[in-house]
């Protein structure tokens, strides 16, 4: 038992490992900072994309979302860093992610949207359209707001999702909270760095994901 | 606004509209007087919402012309959102916008289309609110408010905007009986102020009461039209009978 303590929660291990994993929890937030508002417009376009009047802009769109939402995100990050620079475009671990995660979170994201924006009445539209608000202003004062707030369960645990994904970024050797704990670790022989940073996934998340449930709560009454 | 012209306030000449296969308006021509309010009666499927949503070109007529104090609704290069503000319309499910307070819900439009700041909106939806007599409820949201009272707001919604013409697609149907009165006698008000309407709907007393004439339709087609008097009491088309003895109860 005290072995097991040893090997999982050992406190000095942790002290130790504390500032490289808080630097690998800062990486890990840049990255948060970057793909979740990149993610969220690029799903804000692909919504409207499938939403579109024009069918060869809501098929592209449609395949392009089918496309992403069906390769695998650890798939399209090791394409984009090591298969790439084969074509000759070499980029680093962190712009690698932020575009494959781009891709991926849009199409999630853009799916999200699209059922937002499906769940609000026509009526809601013609009111708008019948006072003379053109149809983007439609969409940005009347449509969206209300989509938005019925699918915000949804947005919120697919942003859940981004978080967690963002630790695939240590396959790129991008300095993440979970690749600065595994270095930790093969340093200090103990898993209690994994067990850290497993624990500060844990805080932040934790919150989120009750409130997730609170809102779905309130929706089933 | 205009001066008063020959030209009616809103024309609708060899209207057509086809649903698919169906066709449900079948060459309709109706014209509204400045000032008029017009009462279009006629049994579901007959073609008179479609007729309706066909002024303001949220259903686009296949043919036919249409025009909003001699200017064109129809036709190629109209600015449809320019011409929509010019014509008010209040839906039967009212659609409010749910999450933007009574206020909000009429100054949008005032806001984003015609430009206004927020203080000459605010003061213009408060206007139009103490006309529908909800001035007290403006910081409500829809949710807030009763069926008679939402569709209060809708009509100053509409009315904001001072339009030359209102068009009213069943306004009371999916109201409780006891909150229909209320609508009713907002739409009398505006009626003596002199509003142009035309309004889509099976009240039939108020039909009889405030419209100054009543137009049949059946199968896409105008049956008749005249003033209320005569079409109740003395109908000259026998679908005009059979209709107004199916919805009175045969009487």
């Amino acid at each position: 038992m005290d072995q097991l303590i040893e090997q999982f929660f050992n406190i000095e291990i942790m002290i130790a490992a504390w500032p490289t994993i808080l630097r690998g929890l800062w990486m890990t937030l840049a990255i948060c900072a970057v793909v979740i508002p990149m993610g969220l417009l690029g799903g804000l376009f692909a919504a409207l994309g499938m939403l579109s009047q024009n069918r060869a802009l809501r098929w592209a769109t449609v395949g392009f979302v089918d496309f992403f939402r069906a390769i695998p995100p650890l798939v399209l990050l090791i394409f984009v860093y090591s298969g790439l620079p084969f074509a000759g475009l070499r980029l680093s671990p962190f712009a690698a992610v932020a575009i494959a995660f781009l891709l991926n979170n849009s199409a999630y994201y853009g799916e999200i949207f699209r059922a937002g924006i499906g769940s609000v009445g026509t009526g809601q539209t013609e009111a708008a359209r019948s006072t003379g608000l053109g149809a983007s202003q439609t969409m940005a004062y009347v449509v969206l707001p209300q989509a938005v707030r019925n699918v915000l369960p949804d947005l919120i645990s697919n942003t859940i999702e981004v978080v967690k994904l963002t630790s695939l970024a240590s396959v790129v050797s991008l300095a993440e909270m979970l690749y600065a704990a595994d270095m930790a670790r093969s340093v200090t022989y103990s898993a209690s760095p994994l067990v850290l940073a497993a624990g500060i996934y844990l805080v932040i998340l934790w919150p989120l994901v009750r409130l997730v449930s609170r809102f779905e709560r309130r929706i089933a009454h | 606004m205009n001066a008063p012209t020959q030209r009616p306030s809103l024309e609708v000449r060899g209207l057509h509209k086809h649903f698919g296969t169906f066709h449900a308006l079948k060459g309709v021509d109706i014209s509204v007087e400045h000032s008029e309010l017009v009462f279009v009666l006629g049994p579901s499927g007959s073609g008179k919402s479609t007729m309706l949503r066909c002024c303001n070109r949220l259903e686009e007529p296949d043919a036919g012309d249409i025009f909003l104090e001699g200017d064109p609704v129809t036709g190629k290069g109209v600015d449809l959102n320019a011409i929509r503000q010019r014509i008010g319309m209040v839906f039967q499910s009212f659609n409010l916008y749910p999450h933007l307070s009574a206020r909000r819900n009429v100054t949008l439009a005032l806001r984003k289309v015609l430009g206004q700041s927020r203080d000459e909106a605010d003061a213009r939806a408060m206007a139009a609110l103490e006309q529908v007599g909800l001035a007290d409820k403006s910081e409500n949201l829809p949710a807030a408010l009763s069926g008679g009272q939402q569709q209060r707001v809708a009509i100053a919604r509409a009315l904001a905007l001072e339009p030359q013409v209102m068009l009213f697609d069943e306004p009371t149907s999916a109201l409780d009986p006891e909150l229909v009165g209320d609508v009713l006698a907002v739409m009398r008000e505006l009626k003596e102020t002199g509003m142009t309407m035309l309004v889509v709907s099976h009240e039939m007393q108020f039909a009889r009461e405030a419209a100054d004439r009543v137009i049949i339709m059946d199968d896409g087609q105008i049956v008749e039209q005249g003033s209320p008097e005569r079409i109740f009491e003395n109908p000259n088309h026998a679908r005009t009978r059979s209709f107004l003895s199916r919805v009175t109860g045969g009487a």
